[in-house]
């Protein structure tokens, strides 16, 4: 399955020469006595796609989920477009931030569920039109064009009138991509986007998530334990365990020479064993 | 059998009665529709004080008698210097108790939506009040109705309960005339199926309520 280094990426420019969107400074994240994160420092740049692949319960999510403000850092900084995320600088000093700062900040993030969650009680149109007028400020008519070109994108215009339950799973996240992409953030963080599906819905996913990963020029950040998938769209791999980055860097390189015996034990589940 | 002639003096006095019934249960429904959405709210306020003061008082008043807070508000207030009017006792003490069980309702509700609506609310970057408008209540709406509309037939027959000490509902009325003109049976009939039609009314409201609010359901 493997093309020839890099060929496959789909950010042809060199990405690291402009300055991260996204940095996180030495973060730590504890629940209760558990340390699920023990410091990160992670780069993500403009346009960048980075897949963070990893065992269960290595810190992934948690990684996507204190990016959205879902879950907030034991300690560390994480700083979005070169504004703190978690703090807000007060006389030179930094201090936690509020809602009002939260509100500021992450909006240039978005983000897509393991399980959609879509609201039940609004047609897929509403959905993807109630946080661009609310949030936004856009005018209902500005919004409905904004939704209806995304919901077209990702194959779900006709359903527009519809209600989630009326819908597949592969449906739903269609359409919850639709509704993250109406807000056109910076950023889009996709927590394991096909790990809630039926086995034949996941394909109509992976492929949405590959056109808009070819069209836009927004970072990407990827959780999933699809590895192909992982392997064609990413311009680099995470490898998370154990609460820190074991090992980083190009598809080509992360899967055919893993460096660490952690990563190639865990690619030997998905029967990649160093020599895909 | 009661003759028509009594009949031609039992009803329009239980209509009159009915009034009052009618009113109080309207009222107070509307007040303890209120109650219910401040205690609620509070409960889950994430102002620490706020949350156990509303649970304080919630749980008092759920943890006591209908009946003896309205005659404390009747019998007891006036010696603490506080006169109200036994009419305004009844709204308040009525109002006050099913606003606390309401209140259990609306935070029960509310809580009872999925974290993950709430979390794509967030990741949608809606500030707190636009989510709890147009994400949380109106799907915990739904889920409150039918318990709401049990309350509304509890908060009905608590209405008879004034008649005991305050005003002159149907229930008050018809005690009036088993004293007059005797019959019990037959008046006490009477007063059951006027209470049902009132409560039967309430149900049918909150069905068509229940299906006005079940927009995206299979």
């Amino acid at each position: 399955m493997v093309e020839t280094q890099d060929a496959n990426a789909l950010t042809a420019y060199n990405i690291q020469d402009k300055d991260p969107i996204v940095k996180y400074r030495e973060i730590k994240k504890a629940f209760g006595d558990t340390e699920v994160l023990k410091g990160i420092d992670f780069d993500l740049y403009p346009g960048e796609r980075v897949a963070i692949i990893g065992p269960s319960g290595s810190g992934k999510t948690t990684m996507a989920r204190l990016l959205m403000t879902l879950e907030k850092p034991t300690s560390g900084t994480i700083e979005v477009d070169g504004r703190y995320l978690w703090h807000k600088e007060v006389k030179g000093q930094l201090v936690p931030a509020d809602e009002k700062h939260l509100h500021e900040v992450r909006g240039d993030i978005g983000m897509v569920f393991q399980h959609f969650n879509l609201f039940p009680h609004m047609t897929i149109l509403k959905n993807c039109t109630e946080a661009p007028v609310k949030a936004l400020g856009l005018s209902k008519k500005e919004a409905e064009e904004r939704a209806k070109e995304m919901l077209d994108k990702v194959g779900m215009l006709e359903k527009a009138k519809d209600y989630p339950a009326s819908l597949s799973g592969g449906q739903q996240q269609r359409v919850a991509i639709a509704r993250a992409l109406v807000m056109r953030p910076k950023v889009m963080l996709f927590d394991e986007p096909t790990s809630a599906l039926d086995p034949e819905t996941v394909g109509e996913v992976l492929q949405v998530i590959k056109d808009i990963a070819k069209q836009g020029d927004m970072a990407m950040m990827l959780i999933t334990h699809e590895m192909s998938f992982a392997h064609e769209v990413a311009d680099r791999i995470c490898f998370f365990d154990e609460g820190i980055i074991q090992e980083q860097g190009p598809p080509s390189q992360v899967f055919t020479q893993p460096k660490t015996e952690r990563l190639q034990e865990f690619l030997k589940r998905f029967h990649m064993n160093g020599s895909s | 059998m009661i003759s028509i002639d009594v009949y031609s003096i039992v009803l329009p006095l239980l209509l009159e009665g009915a009034m009052v019934t009618l009113q109080l249960l309207v009222i107070c429904g509307i007040l303890s529709f209120l109650m219910s959405f401040i205690g609620g709210f509070s409960r889950l306020s994430g102002i620490a004080p706020v949350r156990w003061v509303s649970g304080l008082i919630i749980e008092f008043i759920r943890g006591t008698s209908l009946l003896v807070q309205l005659f404390w508000l009747v019998f007891a207030l006036p010696l603490l210097g506080v006169n109200i009017a036994p009419g305004l006792a009844a709204i308040i003490g009525l109002s006050l108790n099913y606003g606390a069980y309401g209140s259990e309702i609306v935070r029960s509700s509310i809580q009872a939506i999925p974290k993950g609506q709430t979390e794509a609310g967030i990741a949608l970057n809606m500030t707190p009040i636009q989510r709890m408008r147009s994400i949380i209540l109106p799907q915990a709406f739904r889920i409150m109705l039918p318990s709401f509309g049990n309350l509304m037939i509890e908060l009905l027959k608590g209405t008879a309960l004034v008649s005991l000490a305050l005003t002159s509902d149907m229930t008050e009325k018809m005690m009036q005339m088993r004293n007059t003109v005797g019959h019990d049976t037959q008046l006490l009939s009477l007063l059951l199926i006027a209470y049902f039609i009132v409560g039967y009314a309430v149900t049918l409201l909150f069905r068509w309520l229940e299906r006005k609010f079940s927009a995206g359901r299979v």
